[in-house]
């Protein structure tokens, strides 16, 4: 067991990780060809898989609705069913296998690593501001600093950055944690004696198991914190 | 071993990989704009589509109560107004009817009345005509008893005895 290379190369000198920009395009594959394969034979009298991608629909509404009303948050529709379905996939794809190839790994979550996760994140906290701006107007956008005194204003510039930072980490560490023990449990138990993946099967299924909830559940509170961000800058209300 | 297990997973990190976070983002951004003109706009379509269909159908449905409704109230109404029309034909026919009978009933007694009358007239007439015939007869007779009685000397008896042939005569004459 000796430490994975990542295939970095470098172009305009930008760092570019292959292994990642490999993971991050089939994810998004994946969830084109998810939703666009149970979009195609669409009625008006709903079946299979329309009924899936209906359900998801609704549930990601029920998620908008629970943090400010449709008119404003109906725009975040399309954005919120994406980044669910574009987590929840990317969590997914390092939980059966990964694969290493003259000690470089290839095969794993994009979200395993804080690069891209964090990228998510400052997207998420970027369009609340541009959102806050857009549909508030610049003053009223400036306000919300120095609400409910002025000098919550340092404050509330270190929240907008630890936001961005947790939405992202937070994310990224679940993730990695679960694939590195998964890892641990193919790479180190598996091989050890001429039983060890015997011993191993258990607690990698149980671990299996429980990387699917927990990549679930973070899909959802990605989801579910970036509604909570956007509303935040976009809701008067409060 | 396991120590050394735990950057399993982990690439070597060497600074911030600007590259992979650029193109995550046009991935993302890209992913999204491609999912909202394939899938997610068509199964939004398709969704509000129902919606306003079923909103139409209850809209529809709720008019075709109303207007089943209204029907039914104007069918009851002229049912109402049939019965009651049906109703005072029934009267006015049975008053017809009394009407009538007692009309028939005075002109058939009045008729009997009359063929009573006559009747009795006639019978008069009759009676009149037989009395007349009767005194005649008698007075003949009387005529004729006179005349017997004068062409014989009779007893008291005979005399008797001969009124009485007599009158048998006459009735059997008649």
């Amino acid at each position: 067991m000796l430490e994975h290379k990542a295939p970095i190369v470098t172009y305009f000198g930008l760092n570019f990780n292959l292994a990642d920009m490999l993971m991050i395009t089939i994810a998004s594959a994946v969830v084109f060809l998810i939703a666009v394969l149970s979009t195609r034979k669409l009625a008006m009298k709903p079946t299979g898989v329309q009924n899936f991608m209906e359900w998801v629909m609704d549930f990601v509404k029920n998620i908008i609705n629970s943090t400010m009303d449709w008119k404003t948050g109906g725009r975040f529709h399309v954005l919120g069913i994406t980044i669910m379905m574009y987590v929840f996939v990317a969590n997914m794809l390092g939980l059966p296998f990964s694969i290493v190839i003259n000690d470089t790994l290839w095969w794993k979550s994009p979200t395993a690593d804080p690069g891209v996760t964090l990228t998510l994140a400052v997207l998420v906290v970027g369009l609340s501001h541009f959102y806050g701006v857009k549909m508030k107007g610049t003053a009223a956008y400036g306000k919300e600093f120095f609400k409910p005194f002025w000098f919550m204003f340092p404050i509330k510039i270190i929240e907008e950055f630890a936001n961005t930072l947790t939405l992202g980490l937070r994310l990224y560490g679940n993730i990695y944690a679960g694939e590195i023990l998964l890892g641990l449990l193919a790479g180190g138990l598996a091989q050890s004696g001429n039983f060890g993946w015997l011993y191993a099967a258990v607690p990698m299924l149980a671990w299996q198991g429980f990387s699917v909830f927990v990549g679930a559940i973070q899909a959802f509170i990605f989801t579910m914190l970036t509604m909570v961000y956007l509303s935040h800058k976009v809701s008067t209300d409060h | 071993m396991f120590t050394s297990s735990l950057v399993l997973g982990a690439a070597a990190h060497t600074g911030v990989n600007w590259g992979t976070i650029l193109f995550q983002l046009v991935i993302f951004i890209i992913l999204m704009l491609l999912l909202k003109k394939f899938a997610w706009g068509p199964l939004m379509g398709i969704m509000k589509e129902r919606e306003e269909h079923v909103a139409n159908e209850i809209t529809s449905a709720e008019k075709s109560r109303k207007e089943a409704a209204a029907l039914v109230e104007e069918q009851r109404n002229m049912l109402k107004e049939a019965r009651s029309d049906a109703q005072s034909l029934i009267e006015a026919a049975k008053k017809q009817g009394d009407l009538q009978r007692d009309e028939i009933i005075a002109a058939s007694r009045a008729e009997s009345e009359r063929i009573k009358e006559a009747a009795k007239l006639e019978i008069e007439q009759q009676k009149e005509k037989a009395v007349a015939a009767i005194r005649e007869q008698v007075a003949s007779l009387s005529v004729l008893i006179a005349s017997k009685v004068i062409e014989k000397e009779l007893s008291a008896a005979d005399q008797d005895k001969l009124i009485n042939e007599y009158i048998q005569e006459a009735g059997e004459k008649r």
